[in-house]
């Protein structure tokens, strides 16, 4: 029982619950800040895997791009203090009965299954090595992908511009 | 408790894969349903990271594929509020069952 071990289990909880909690909540706003600590749950175990580059993707674009992105988004759509509406409780049941389920499955057959990996010498995950690969034009290398991704973003960046134009009325 | 290793790892991402299944079934609120599909996206990250890590340390593919599954989650995002706002704007409500046109 070391330390390490402990604050993974911190972690796990951490994520869990508030995930669980910004799935069940009535209070949208509240929803909004469980799934940031879940998400700096998921951060956090990133660095526990000493995975530190996608920790800090995770942390700089998931908890300061997305989770702000919907708390305004929360603020544009919803009178502050209302309540999502009650869901029915057969819904519930049956949702809840489908997630265990499915639940149930994976882990048995994930629990069944001897993962075979390889005893090659570790490559670090430093910015450096990712950067070499992710714009490498060899093989192994990410540099199609990466320009793919950034036609991507490009893309829906305009797509939202268009869509969340006001239409002016004169116009229709 | 045990050392934790890929196992527990494993665990805590499909627990969290079901929770955002649970919460995407019962929702029906367009805002909490994105962030219901958000923590699936994440658990496949945790997934990634998890096999790269344990699996196959001399490679760092998972961690490619997750940084780009992150970012096409930021343009989905994205394009989901844009959506979201507009819908909000023509109907005053962004319940699923009020906006039953969109499927035509």
């Amino acid at each position: 029982m070391t330390g390490s071990t402990i604050i993974f289990y911190i972690l796990a909880a951490l994520t869990l619950l508030s995930g669980a909690l910004a799935v069940t909540t009535r209070q949208i706003f509240r929803a909004a800040i469980f799934l940031l600590f879940s998400l700096i749950g998921i951060a956090g175990l990133f660095f526990w895997m000493q995975y530190e580059f996608i920790a800090a993707v995770q942390i700089v674009v998931y908890v300061g791009g997305i989770t702000v992105l919907i708390i305004f988004s929360i603020f544009l759509t919803h009178q502050a203090g209302d309540l999502l509406p009650k869901q029915k409780a057969g819904r519930q049941l049956f949702s809840a009965l489908a997630a265990f389920c499915g639940f149930a499955l994976t882990i048995l057959q994930l629990f069944q299954h001897k993962f075979k990996g390889t005893a090659d010498v570790r490559l670090l995950p430093t910015a450096a090595n990712i950067g070499d690969q992710m714009l490498s034009v060899e093989d192994n290398g990410f540099a199609l992908p990466f320009e793919l991704i950034s036609i991507l973003l490009l893309a829906a960046m305009v797509g939202c511009i268009v869509i969340a134009l006001r239409s002016k009325p004169s116009i229709i | 408790m045990m050392q934790p290793g890929l196992n527990h790892i494993l665990f805590i991402s499909t627990a969290l894969f079901f929770i955002g299944v649970y919460g995407f079934f019962t929702r029906r609120n367009l805002v909490t349903m994105l962030m219901s599909v958000e923590l699936i996206l994440n658990s496949v990250n945790l997934n990634f990271i998890a096999f790269n890590k344990y699996l196959w340390p001399h490679k760092l593919d998972g961690l490619f594929f997750s940084i780009f599954v992150i970012a096409i989650a930021a343009a989905e995002a994205a394009v989901a509020i844009a959506i979201i706002i507009n819908l909000y704007r023509s109907h005053r409500s962004i319940d699923v069952e009020n906006a039953e046109e969109m499927k035509f």
